[in-house]
């Protein structure tokens, strides 16, 4: 078994107010180390075996059809052991 | 005149817009987001809610239900759809609509009684309106945030495209005080704002909300 890892970031354009919010939140807590966050999403898919070409592929139509919003948001895929 | 009204699962305005529908004096038709049946509908609207539980991204789920697969192809070939809120997301996430609706600024779930300026009224569902018209009808969303390239933008402001701005505040940081947006064809609306929510005075702030339905009405028997 392995994990394919999909992560969403919206672009560096586009404003994070829930980033914005934790950047904030920090310092009250006594942590200052943050210059700045942004926040974003990890998909992690169990596929069978070792994946194939063909099955990375697929995530990565599905990362660019349904996971993330290309308008707003990148992607990146990764193979997990 | 058959105006349809899709439920999707967590849809919460659907039977409110099949009521504006009515008043207006058209004949609303339920239609369920399982079946690709438009059920001989000459219009459709999107209604608000949280589809899916805005689970994933607000209306990256819906987007692909079956009757969207029938909506999205009508609505190339000049069908009129109206998308109000999570309506509005499902139709930016479906690519009918350019940009994409996010966070508000402030990370608040707004609930209030919103001017907005109608800027465009060639479309099917604003025509009777008048060009500058303030209104004022209520928006209720965590998720209202309009972002759009540079590039989409002034396309967008260039061909007048802007169906709606926010007027006196912009309540959730959307760029341009963008409030609500058509395709290059004019049949395909969105907004945040609730047109459905404002059409009696004992409900609604306002009864400018039924110009909306009474517009499409009205474009129907000018067809």
């Amino acid at each position: 078994m392995a994990t394919i890892i999909v992560e969403v970031m919206l672009k560096p354009e586009i404003l994070d107010p829930q980033g914005q919010a934790v950047a904030s939140a920090l310092p009250r807590l006594g942590f200052n180390f943050a210059k700045s966050v942004r926040q974003g999403k990890r998909f992690e898919i169990v596929v069978d075996g070792e994946p194939t070409h063909a099955q990375l592929a697929e995530v990565e139509a599905a990362a660019e059809k349904l996971l993330s919003n290309p308008v707003i948001e990148t992607y990146v895929v990764k193979v997990e052991k | 005149m058959r105006i349809g009204v899709v439920t999707f699962p967590g849809s919460l305005d659907d039977s409110s817009a099949l009521r504006a529908i009515r008043l207006a004096g058209g004949e609303a038709v339920p239609l369920f987001h399982a079946s690709d049946d438009l059920k001989e509908v000459q219009a459709v609207v999107l209604p608000g809610g949280f589809s899916y539980g805005d689970y994933l991204r607000c209306g990256a789920i819906s987007r692909f239900a079956p009757i969207m697969e029938s909506i999205i192809v009508a609505a190339e070939h000049g069908f009129p759809v109206l998308g109000i809120c999570n309506g509005f997301q499902i139709l930016t996430e479906s690519h009918l609509l350019p940009g994409a609706l996010i966070r508000n600024q402030d990370l608040h779930f707004i609930c209030a009684d919103q001017p907005v300026t109608v800027e465009n009224t060639n479309t099917p569902w604003t025509r009777g309106y008048t060009q500058g018209q303030r209104i004022v009808i209520p928006i209720k969303n965590g998720e209202g945030s309009y972002q759009a390239s540079a590039e989409t933008l002034a396309e967008l402001e260039g061909e007048g495209r802007v169906v709606l701005r926010y007027a006196d505040k912009n309540p959730n940081g959307s760029q341009n005080n963008i409030a609500g947006i058509t395709n290059a064809r004019g049949n395909v609306v969105g907004v945040m704002p609730h047109p459905e929510q404002a059409i009696e005075s004992l409900t609604g702030p306002s009864e400018d909300g039924l110009i909306f339905f009474s517009s499409i009405l009205q474009s129907l028997v000018a067809r």
